[in-house]
């Protein structure tokens, strides 16, 4: 079976600055791949890419055998790529379940259906509690759960996870990491930008380093972290050689 | 909780109800002229602040250029049936129709402004639309058009003899922007505009598109603010660019919902309830000479609410309930 996700050459460029430069990878389908790399490599930037924030200056994105290189945001969504954001982007005014519904709409043209969809996804991702409350209210562990929740909403093939296990507490994280082999195990590929290198590795499939815009390394979590490239780009020369 | 939230509606629907059966019983109780005018103006003011919030509270794409879809709505009318003879309930419908047209047609430039560049393109439009008609031979230019008086016909819906006609016009119409509020609450649209309006972003990656979602709010918030302009020229008879397309009409329709509460299925008819009765009165009891006392009155009563209540008044109604719903 093809992959469900692919980059080909990929190039991004803002002016002067490259933030991707011939990125290819790939994600097949039930994998939960971890994406990683030091500050400004441009994770962030290949997940704007692919969720259709803006189209790449060169190359192309297949998704689910189809190419999506210039596909706007809404439509990718209704595509099957579902996203949360490293900031988080809340519907503040809206209460939790509005916030939900929002993402069910895209599947349900029906209100009643949205509603119940909406509320089988708090269900699943355990923000039923909270359901009516503004999400304003939220403390930010809440807000990060009600990102994927709006996600998963939308019921995508491709769940892309923006650090979404970044700046929690241990308990906190631990619960976010259930949550996402939860979603891997209901059928859905992920795709994680991570920053948290203890939490990620035993998490993810496999994983990608991406540094100063390029693919460095792919493989195994256990080989990647041991890699003397990847302990060089995150630590500097005198600790690759040690390695 | 699919329950509390089904009661509410059908609260709001009942409440609506009642409202508007009282509403329908007053002329039983109002006999002076007067007083039935300021009525009459109440509810046109309500159900035009209620179209208003529908683009700029629901979706948040803040309007100041309302007066435009106004006065288009009355000079459709005005010329359809001075010129052409065709009858006001047909040009009324016309009126919105182009008016939907042209919210649409500017909102394919104006849509990607954000924030106050799109309210300072708004009011920039409306003063150019009001502009041209000021210097439109054919539309009477700045004399207007005087609609010629055939006698009291609901048919050519124009009335000397009484005004209760239009009192139960303004009624209907100020029924029908509440109750499509009401609909569309609770439908697709509803949703992706408050999420545009929180987070075009967000909503993007939701599978939202952003911009046919403000088309679409532009377009009915367009199309009822016009009906209330064919409805305006008929109640007044005559016409003029100042009288049906000035900035004050832009004014007039944000600031009940922003008294009552923007966004909101009860703020606009809540907020022209208290400020449109006070502002008539204003105008007759201090004003006369002094015009503008009124707009004092509004700039106040403005400051007063978003310093105290930025949510409007109708959340004096709702803060003790979400309270108890959180803690």
């Amino acid at each position: 079976m093809s992959a469900l996700l692919e980059t080909r050459g990929v190039w991004q460029r803002f002016g002067g600055l490259i933030a991707n430069s011939d990125v290819s990878i790939s994600v097949g389908r039930g994998e939960i791949v971890g994406l990683i790399g030091p500050n400004g490599a441009g994770k962030s930037t290949l997940f704007n890419l692919i969720a259709g924030v803006l189209p790449p200056t060169q190359g192309s994105i297949r998704f689910d055998g189809e190419d999506v290189t210039h596909m706007p945001a809404a439509e990718r969504c209704q595509r099957g790529i579902g996203r949360t954001f490293q900031v988080v982007k809340s519907f503040e005014t809206m209460t939790v379940i509005d916030n939900v519904i929002v993402g069910a709409l895209v599947r349900n043209t029906v209100m009643r259906e949205a509603r119940r969809k909406a509320h089988e996804v708090l269900e699943f991702t355990g923000l039923a509690a909270r359901a009516d409350v503004l999400a304003s209210d939220l403390v930010p562990a809440e807000k990060r759960r009600l990102e994927v929740a709006r996600a998963l909403a939308t019921e995508p093939k491709l769940l892309l996870l923006d650090e979404v296990l970044t700046g929690l507490t241990p308990t906190e994280a631990q619960t976010g990491v259930a949550l996402v082999r939860k979603v891997r195990d209901a059928g859905i590929t992920v795709l994680m930008v991570e920053h948290v290198m203890e939490i990620v590795m035993p998490l993810v499939d496999r994983a990608i380093v991406l540094d100063l815009g390029k693919v460095l390394v792919e493989g195994k979590p256990a080989d990647v972290v041991r890699d003397p490239k990847v302990i060089k780009a995150y630590l500097g020369d005198r600790h690759a050689v040690g390695a | 909780m699919d329950k509390n939230f089904a009661a509410r509606r059908r609260r709001d629907l009942i409440i609506a109800a009642g409202l508007a059966g009282l509403a329908a019983l007053a002329p039983l109780f109002v006999k002076d002229v007067y007083v039935q005018n300021i009525l009459i103006l109440t509810l046109m003011y309500a159900a035009l602040s209620q179209s208003w919030n529908i683009l700029s509270g629901y979706c948040g794409q803040i309007s100041l250029g309302h007066a435009l879809y106004f006065g288009i709505g009355a000079y459709t009318t005005e010329l359809l049936f001075t010129k052409f003879g065709v009858l006001p309930w047909f040009g009324m419908l016309g009126g919105g129709v182009i008016a939907a047209l042209i919210a649409m047609g500017l909102g394919y430039p104006f849509f990607r402004l954000r924030g106050h560049y799109f309210v300072i393109a708004t009011i920039v439009i409306a003063e150019i639309g009001l502009l041209l008609f000021q210097n439109w031979e054919w539309a009477g230019a700045a004399m207007g058009i005087t609609i010629p008086i055939r006698g009291d016909s609901w048919l050519k819906f124009q009335f000397l003899r009484t005004k209760l006609p239009y009192f139960y016009f303004a009624l209907a119409l100020c029924c029908l922007a509440w109750f499509v509020t009401w609909w569309l609450e609770d439908s697709k649209w509803g949703f992706w505009w408050r999420a545009v309006k929180d987070n075009p972003e967000a909503a993007e990656s939701l599978g939202v598109v952003v911009f046919n979602s403000k088309m679409g709010a532009a377009a009915v918030s367009a199309f009822l603010v016009a009906i209330g302009g064919a409805f305006y020229a008929q109640f007044l008879a005559y016409i003029d660019p100042e009288s049906v397309m000035g900035f004050q009409f832009s004014l007039l329709m944000a600031l009940p919902a922003v008294l009552g509460g923007i966004g909101t299925l009860w703020g606009p008819v809540l907020g022209a309830a208290i400020l449109i009765p006070m502002t008539e009165l204003t105008r007759s009891y201090i004003g006369g000479s002094g015009r503008g006392v009124d707009l004092i009155v509004y700039g106040t009563l403005i400051v007063l609410i978003s310093l105290a209540l930025p949510q409007g008044l109708v959340s004096l109604f709702s803060r003790a309930k979400t309270k108890g719903a959180t803690r």
